[in-house]
C-alpha cells in the first residue's frame, strides 16, 4: 500500500519535471518573453468571480437549507438571549462579509492588468479612513453594549433559593452531589478523598454532608434557577451543556460556579423535536486527557413533581456507605444516622423531634 | 527626525569599510552552516521551517483521518507509528491528543514565528533598509542555532515511548503537570518546556537584532516614513515578541519547577491516581494568564509580518500606492499595543472574575477597528490599480480573503456571552485557522513567491504557483469553513471520536469533507516544494528586479553577497511606493531616484524637497515627513 503510494508521489515528481523541462524548452524555442503579461492574468482574474459565486452561493445555500442541523435547540432563559445575541451579529458580521468580498473580488477582475491603463496614484484620502473607522466603531459598540448587560445578568449572584448542585470533575466523569433536605452541602476536603467510597472528600464532622446524596445523573427542576458549584478533582476539566448554553471550567483548588434555568423538560423536549430518543447531555469542554471525548453525563430536566420525587427516592451517601459512620463526631452519630435515613423515623416520633436532635447536633 | 538621521550615517559609513568581497572567502562551514550573513540565516529559517511546515501538516491529516474515517482501518500507518496503532488498528487516544498538540506548538512556533519572522526579518530587513548586514551577525548565528537545537529537542520527543507532550499546545497545568494524567506529560512535556525555553531565546536574540538593525542601520535617507511597510511590519512583530516571549519563559520556569521539584505554584487540591498530592495553594489560572499574556501577542506576532508582506506585494502588483501608508502603521501599532491586554477574553469561562471578563470584552472588540481598517485600505488599493496576478499576488489576496472570513468570527469569540456557548468549540477552530494559520501562512507563501528571485537568483514557476495557489485557496475554505458549521452546532474540540454523544452524532458528512480537503491541501504543497527546490537549481535565471519594484533589495545583484551592494549603499530620496505617478515615464520609481531626476511627476512639495537632495553630500537628510499623504 505505501509502497504503490510512494512510487505515485515519486511518478508524480517525475512527470512535473518532464512538463516543466519541455515548458522551457518550448518557451526558448519561441523566444518567450517573460515579462509580458497574458492569458494567466486574465484566467486568475476570471477564477477569483467563479470563485467569488461558488463559495458565497454554497455558503448561503448551506446556511439556510441545513439551518436545522447546525443549530442546537435552547433550553434554558439566557441561552435564549445569547442566542439572540449571536444571530444579530451573524446578520451585521454576514452583511459586512458579504459585502466587502463582492467589492473586492469585482475590483480583482475589473482592475485585471491592461497594457493600455494606468492605475491611479491614489495615496491617501482622510474622509474615507475616518469614514471606515468610524462606522466600525459605532457597530461594534452597541454590540459591546448589548454583550456587556447579558454577560451582567448571566454572571450575576444566583438568587437564594437557587436549586444547588455540585459537579464534580475528574478523570474521566462526572458526578454531582445534591444538598439533600437540609439544602447545604457539606463540607469537602480533597485530602479526605479516598478509593474506598469517599470519593467528594466528604468532611463527616460537618452535619450538612450527612444527608448529601450522589447521582451519576444529573436531574435538573424545570423553571427554576439552579446554581451549579463546580469543582475538579485532578486536571482541569469544563461542564459543557450544549442545550443550556452553559460552559464553565472546573479547576483544581479554584470552586467555580455557573446558575442558569432550564425552560424544557425533557419530555417536552422530545415532544418539540418529534424525537422520542432525545437526551439532554453533559459534556467535557477542556482537554484533560486520554478519555476527554467520552465525559458524559446523561442529564435530565423533570417538572417540579417528578424532581420532588426523584429527589426524595435517593439515598444518602451516608447510608450506601455506612462504614464511613466512624468518622462522625459521636455526639452527632445519631442525628446522622436520622438525617441519613439509616434508621427510620419511629412512628410515634413527631418530625419535630428529628428537627429537634439536629438543632442540638448543630449547637455542639 | 533630522537628528536621529544623521546619527545613522556613522554607522553606515563605519559598514563600508568592510570590503564585501573579503566575505567570499570563508569556507563550506562558515558560508552556509555558521553563517553571519543575514541572506544565509534567512534562507536556514526557511528551510527549517518548510521542514516543520510539512510535519505539522502531515500530523494534521493523521488526525483528520480519524475524524473523518472514524471506521478506517489505519493498520498501514504501522509502520511509521508503531505502538500508537491499536491492535484493532485505530489511532490510540492518548495519541490524538499527542498529535493535536505537537500540530499546534509545530505550526504556531515553529512555523509562523520563526519560518516566517526569521525567514523575512532576517532577509528583507538589511535588504530593505539598506543595510551592509545585521546589527549583529554574531547573535543572528546564535538566533538559528538555538532554534535549531530546539527543534532537535523537539523532534526527539516524538520518539520517546511515553510520546510527545500532549496536553494541548498551550500546555495548561495540571495535565501538563502531571505524568499520572497523561503520559504525554512525562519526559515528552519535559522535553517540550526545555525545547521552548531554547526557542524564546532564539527568538529574543532574532528581535534584539531585528529592532537595533531597524532604528541604527538604515541607510541615508531612509527615514522611518520611508520604510516600507514590511520593515514596519517586523519591526512592531519583533517589539512585541520581545516583550512578551519573556513572559512566557517565565511561565515555563514555574511549570518546570511545579513538575520537578516540588513547587506549587500551578497546583492545588489535587487528587489523582488514588492519592492526594501534597500541593496546596497553587492556581491553574495563574498559568493561564501567564500564557495568554504570550499568547495573544504572538498572534499578532505570527500575523504582522504576514500583513506587512502582503501589503507591499499588493501595492507592486496593483502598480499603485499603497492605500493609507500612515493608516496601516498606525493600525498596526494600534493593533501591537492592544495586543498586549486582551489576553483574557481566552479565558471568559475558565472562572476568572467575571468583572475582568466585561473589561478584556470591551477591550478585545475595540482590536476589530484598526484591523477592519487595514482590510478597507487593502480593498482601496486595488480599486483601479492595474493588477498583475503573479503567485504572490494571488497569496496575498488569499490572506486578505482569510483575515476578512476570520477576522469577522472573532467578533463573536470576543463577546463574552457569545463565548460562553462558542467557547472550546470548532467555531474557535475555524476562527483561529483561517485569521491566523492560514493568512499567515499564505503571507509566508506569497513571500516566498515574491523575494524568491532575490533570494536564489532564479524564478520559480508561475504556472505551478497558480495551481498551488487554487488548489490551496480553495482547500484551506472547504477545511475551515464547514468547522463554522459544526462549531455552531456545539461540537468541541480535541475530541477524538463523536460516538459518546447523540448530541455531537451528526456532521459525519461535513466532517469528511473537511478531511478530504484537507488530504487535497496537502498533496498540494507537495507542487509548491517540487517547485521551490526545482527553482533553486533550474529555475530561469532572474532578473535583477522581476516585479519592477521601488524597493531597495532590487538595486542589488542578482545575487547579492556578504554586504549586498557592491559598492557604496544607495541612499534613499522617496518613500516606497511610487506607482503610477502621473507625469512618470515608468510606472514605478525607485526609492533611490532623487527628486531632481523626476521633475516631470514631482509633487509641488516634492519640487522643494530637490534642493535639499544636493546637501546630502554634506550629510544633512530630510526625513521623508510629507511625501506619504497629500
Amino acid at each position: 500500500m505505501s509502497l504503490i503510494i510512494g512510487l505515485g508521489v515519486i511518478l508524480i515528481f517525475v512527470i512535473l519535471y518532464q512538463i516543466l523541462k519541455v515548458g522551457r524548452l518550448v518557451g526558448v524555442a519561441k523566444g518567450k518573453d517573460y515579462n509580458k503579461i497574458g492569458t494567466s492574468n486574465r484566467v486568475n482574474a476570471a477564477l477569483f468571480i467563479v470563485f467569488m459565486v461558488a463559495s458565497l452561493g454554497s455558503f448561503f445555500w448551506y446556511s439556510f437549507v441545513f439551518f436545522s442541523d447546525y443549530t442546537l435547540p435552547v433550553a434554558s432563559i439566557h441561552g435564549k438571549e445569547t442566542d439572540g445575541l449571536f444571530w444579530i451579529t451573524m446578520a451585521v458580521t454576514v452583511v459586512a462579509f458579504s459585502i466587502i468580498s463582492i467589492i473586492m473580488f469585482i475590483f480583482i477582475y475589473k482592475y485585471q492588468y491592461d497594457e493600455n491603463r494606468k492605475a491611479k496614484y491614489f495615496a491617501d484620502n482622510h474622509y474615507l479612513e475616518l469614514a471606515w473607522t468610524i462606522i466600525p466603531a459605532i457597530v461594534l459598540s452597541v454590540l459591546i453594549f448589548t454583550g456587556l448587560r447579558a454577560w451582567n445578568k448571566i454572571t450575576a449572584e444566583a438568587s437564594k433559593d437557587a436549586e444547588v448542585i455540585e459537579m464534580i470533575g475528574q478523570q474521566f466523569a462526572w458526578t454531582a452531589r445534591y444538598p439533600g433536605k437540609d439544602k447545604a452541602l457539606g463540607k469537602t476536603n480533597f485530602q479526605l478523598i479516598d478509593n474506598n467510597g469517599n470519593e467528594f472528600g466528604l468532611d463527616l464532622s460537618d452535619k450538612g454532608s450527612f444527608d448529601d446524596f450522589k447521582s451519576l445523573e444529573l436531574h435538573l427542576p424545570v423553571g427554576r434557577e439552579v446554581l451549579l458549584r463546580i469543582r475538579a478533582k485532578d486536571v482541569l476539566h469544563s461542564v459543557y451543556l450544549p442545550h443550556f448554553r452553559v460552559k464553565m471550567d472546573a479547576v483544581p483548588g479554584m470552586p467555580t460556579q455557573f446558575k442558569f434555568t432550564p425552560t424544557l423538560t425533557t419530555q417536552e423536549m422530545r415532544d418539540k423535536l418529534g424525537n422520542p430518543n432525545f437526551n439532554y447531555e453533559l459534556a467535557c469542554a477542556e482537554i484533560c486527557g486520554k478519555g476527554h471525548f467520552s465525559m458524559k453525563m446523561p442529564v435530565v430536566v423533570d417538572d417540579e413533581e417528578t424532581y420532588a420525587k426523584w429527589k426524595a427516592s435517593q439515598e444518602a451517601w451516608l447510608k450506601q456507605n455506612p462504614d464511613y459512620m466512624k468518622y462522625v463526631p459521636d455526639n452527632l452519630k445519631e442525628a446522622a444516622k436520622v438525617i441519613a435515613g439509616i434508621v427510620e423515623e419511629k412512628e410515634t416520633t413527631p418530625a419535630q423531634t428529628t428537627q429537634a436532635t439536629v438543632a442540638e447536633a448543630g449547637t455542639k | 527626525m533630522a537628528t536621529t538621521d544623521i546619527h545613522i550615517q556613522h554607522d553606515v559609513h563605519h559598514h563600508d569599510d568592510h570590503a564585501h568581497d573579503e566575505h567570499h572567502h570563508g569556507n563550506f562551514w562558515t558560508t552556509y552552516i555558521f553563517s553571519q550573513d543575514h541572506k544565509i540565516i534567512a534562507k536556514q529559517f526557511l528551510i527549517t521551517g518548510i521542514f516543520w511546515a510539512l510535519i505539522g501538516g502531515c500530523l494534521s491529516v493523521i488526525f483528520r483521518l480519524q475524524l473523518g474515517f472514524p471506521d478506517m482501518n489505519l493498520e498501514w500507518l504501522k509502520p511509521i507509528l508503531g505502538g500508537w496503532i491499536t491492535p484493532e488498528g485505530k489511532l490510540d487516544p492518548e495519541f490524538y491528543l499527542a498529535l493535536v498538540t505537537m500540530h499546534g506548538t509545530i505550526m504556531v512556533f515553529f512555523v509562523l514565528t520563526a519560518g516566517l519572522s526569521g525567514t523575512f526579518s532576517n532577509f528583507l530587513i538589511p535588504l530593505q533598509v539598506g543595510a551592509r548586514d545585521m546589527a549583529s551577525g554574531f547573535l543572528n548565528m546564535l538566533s538559528y542555532w538555538f532554534f535549531f537545537l530546539s527543534s532537535v529537542i523537539m523532534l526527539i520527543s516524538f520518539f520517546l515511548e511515553t510520546g510527545p507532550a500532549a496536553g494541548g499546545w498551550t500546555v495548561y497545568p495540571p495535565l501538563s503537570a502531571l505524568p499520572q494524567a497523561i503520559k504525554g506529560s512525562g519526559t515528552g512535556m519535559t522535553m517540550w518546556l526545555v525545547a521552548m525555553a531554547l526557542f524564546i531565546v532564539s527568538s529574543l536574540l532574532g528581535g534584539i537584532n531585528y529592532i537595533t538593525t531597524v532604528i541604527n542601520l538604515r541607510t541615508k535617507g531612509m527615514s522611518f516614513t520611508r520604510l516600507p511597510l514590511t520593515i514596519w511590519a517586523f519591526f512592531f512583530t519583533a517589539i512585541i515578541g520581545v516583550l512578551s516571549f519573556p513572559v512566557l519563559f517565565a511561565a515555563a520556569l514555574l511549570l518546570i519547577f511545579d513538575r520537578s521539584f516540588g513547587t506549587s505554584f500551578y497546583l492545588s487540591d489535587i487528587y489523582i491516581g488514588g492519592e492526594a498530592l501534597p500541593h496546596v495553594g497553587g492556581s491553574p489560572i495563574l498559568f493561564q494568564h501567564l500564557f495568554w499574556f504570550l499568547g495573544h501577542p504572538e498572534v499578532y506576532i505570527v500575523l504582522l509580518p504576514a500583513l506587512g508582506i502582503s501589503s507591499e506585494i499588493i501595492a507592486t502588483n496593483s502598480r499603485k500606492p499603497i492605500f493609507g501608508y500612515k493608516a496601516m502603521i498606525g493600525s498596526m501599532l494600534f493593533i501591537a499595543i492592544l495586543s498586549f491586554i486582551v489576553w483574557a477574553h481566552h479565558m471568559f469561562v475558565t472562572g476568572m472574575n467575571p468583572f475582568l471578563g466585561s473589561i478584556f470584552m470591551l477591550l478585545t472588540l475595540i482590536i476589530a477597528v484598526p484591523s477592519a481598517v487595514k482590510i478597507f485600505n487593502y480593498v482601496t488599493t486595488l480599486w483601479k490599480g492595474n493588477l498583475r496576478f503573479t503567485p504572490a499576488m494571488l497569496f496575498s489576496i488569499g490572506l486578505v480573503s482569510f483575515f476578512l472570513t476570520g477576522g469577522i468570527t472573532g467578533i463573536f469569540l470576543g463577546n463574552s456571552a457569545i463565548d460562553i456557548q462558542l467557547h472550546d468549540t470548532y467555531f474557535v477552530v475555524a476562527h483561529f485557522h483561517l485569521v491566523m494559520g492560514s493568512a499567515s501562512f499564505f503571507g509566508m507563501l506569497a513571500g516566498v513567491y515574491h523575494w524568491f528571485p532575490k533570494m536564489f537568483g532564479r524564478m520559480m514557476n508561475d504556472k505551478l504557483g497558480y495551481v498551488h495557489f487554487w488548489l490551496t485557496f480553495v482547500g484551506v475554505y472547504l477545511v475551515f469553513f464547514p468547522m463554522h458549521y459544526i462549531g455552531i452546532a456545539g461540537f468541541p474540540r480535541r475530541y477524538y471520536s463523536w460516538t459518546n454523544f447523540e448530541t455531537f452524532s451528526g456532521f459525519a458528512d461535513l466532517n469528511t469533507l473537511v478531511s478530504v480537503a484537507a488530504i487535497i491541501t496537502l498533496a498540494a504543497q507537495f507542487i509548491f516544494l517540487f517547485n521551490f527546490f526545482h527553482s533553486i537549481f533550474r529555475g530561469r535565471l532572474a532578473p535583477a528586479n522581476p516585479w519592477n519594484s521601488t524597493t531597495l533589495e532590487w538595486t542589488t545583484p542578482r545575487n547579492p553577497g556578504h554586504g549586498n551592494w557592491p559598492g557604496e549603499i544607495p541612499s534613499v530620496y522617496r518613500w516606497p511606493y511610487d506607482y503610477s505617478k502621473p507625469g512618470a515615464k515608468d510606472d514605478f520609481i525607485p526609492q533611490t531616484i532623487p527628486y531632481s531626476e523626476t521633475p516631470e511627476s514631482n509633487l509641488p512639495h516634492e519640487n522643494e524637497l530637490i534642493k535639499l537632495e544636493g546637501e546630502d553630500n554634506k550629510g544633512i537628510i530630510i526625513g521623508g515627513e510629507h511625501d506619504s499623504h497629500h
